[in-house]
């Protein structure tokens, strides 16, 4: 099934982060084993010496990939509106994943610079991917300012912890239905993605479960597939759990049947 | 003058931006600036003559998450 974003249709659910590889060849190897068609990048200061931001973007180019630049780093609404037209002349797309960083140990998302910074962005043209959390006030408010998706975190940034709150999330899917939604942040094993994809997610971005596993490739590959696993499993629908055992086998005609066995 | 570049005190005789790049050798690179906060696109690079204590952002494509 494809998914519709600021109507483009992208194919695969799963965005790759560039950051933290180990080498650029295991970069390239692990977005061609996602099999991602999107990746986030950044942009730094750069060095007149050492050039590094040059070689990059030559290497992102090879890939064919489309990129969705960040704002990284960005504590207040003026330096991610900076950073955000910076980053549209740089890479030359209006897309942005928007992120306005409340505090440096939990790197959670500040809601109301956010929801200020979209509004501001929205009008210049700007087509932002909100990194947000599961807040449902906060993503009324970024629909209002003009985002198509919300993108709220599964747990913070780099820590691999999963779906810190599946309820939440729950609750949000239900409450946006319409409304693509990309769990963005904290996923640490291919089972993480595939929860989030079952609960109905539309697609998954992560960075570091990738970038720092001993085969960045081989990890790519195992997220691709277990992405794949749960949308095909919620397209499915997924049975309701219950609190006591129901026999699957059927218990008419058992062997040795006595009706006190059946109670 | 003294201006900052990236965080760096930095003495230029360079009058607008466009100097001031063409100065540290990114003419050709694929960059993008802000002075004093503001982006300035690469259109007007020539158009924005510097003051002493500007400070200057020259940013280019990077890894990111």
């Amino acid at each position: 099934m494809t998914l519709k974003l600021y109507g483009e249709q992208v194919s695969t659910h799963l965005f790759l982060g560039t950051a933290s590889y180990p080498s650029p060849q295991l970069l390239r190897d692990a977005v061609e084993a996602s099999g991602a068609e999107i990746v986030t990048v950044s942009l730094r200061r750069e060095s007149a010496k050492q050039r590094a931001g040059q070689r990059f973007w030559e290497l992102i180019k090879e890939l064919g990939v489309r990129v969705l630049p960040n704002t990284a780093g960005c504590y207040s609404v003026k330096e991610a509106v900076t950073t955000a037209q910076m980053a549209r002349e740089l890479f030359d797309t209006d897309w942005l994943k928007l992120e306005v960083i409340a505090n440096p140990d939990t790197l959670q998302p500040d809601l109301f610079g956010l929801v200020e910074a979209a509004r501001i962005l929205v009008k210049d043209g700007f087509k932002v991917f909100p990194y947000t959390t599961e807040d449902l006030g906060a993503g009324e408010r970024l629909i209002e300012a003009g985002c198509e998706l919300l993108m709220p975190w599964g747990a913070p940034i780099g820590s691999g912890q999963g779906l810190a709150n599946p309820n939440a999330l729950k609750s949000m899917r239900a409450y946006f239905p319409g409304i693509p939604l990309v769990i963005d942040a904290g996923i640490g094993a291919p089972s993480h993605a595939a929860q989030a994809m079952e609960l109905g997610y539309d697609a998954i971005l992560l960075n570091t479960a990738v970038a720092k596993a001993e085969n960045p490739a081989q990890m790519a590959l195992a997220f691709a597939k277990a992405i794949e696993a749960g949308q095909l499993a919620f397209q499915a629908g997924l049975i309701e759990p219950r609190d006591m055992a129901t026999p699957s086998t059927p218990v008419a005609g058992t062997p040795f049947f006595k009706l006190d066995n059946a109670s | 003058m003294q201006i900052v570049v990236n965080g760096e005190p930095t003495r230029t005789g360079a009058q607008t931006l466009g100097e001031l790049c063409a100065a540290l050798g990114f003419s050709d690179a694929k960059v993008a600036t802000a002075v004093n906060g503001n982006f300035v696109a690469k259109r007007n690079r020539d158009d924005i003559r510097l003051a002493e204590n500007d400070s200057i952002e020259i940013v280019t494509p990077r890894q990111g998450g």
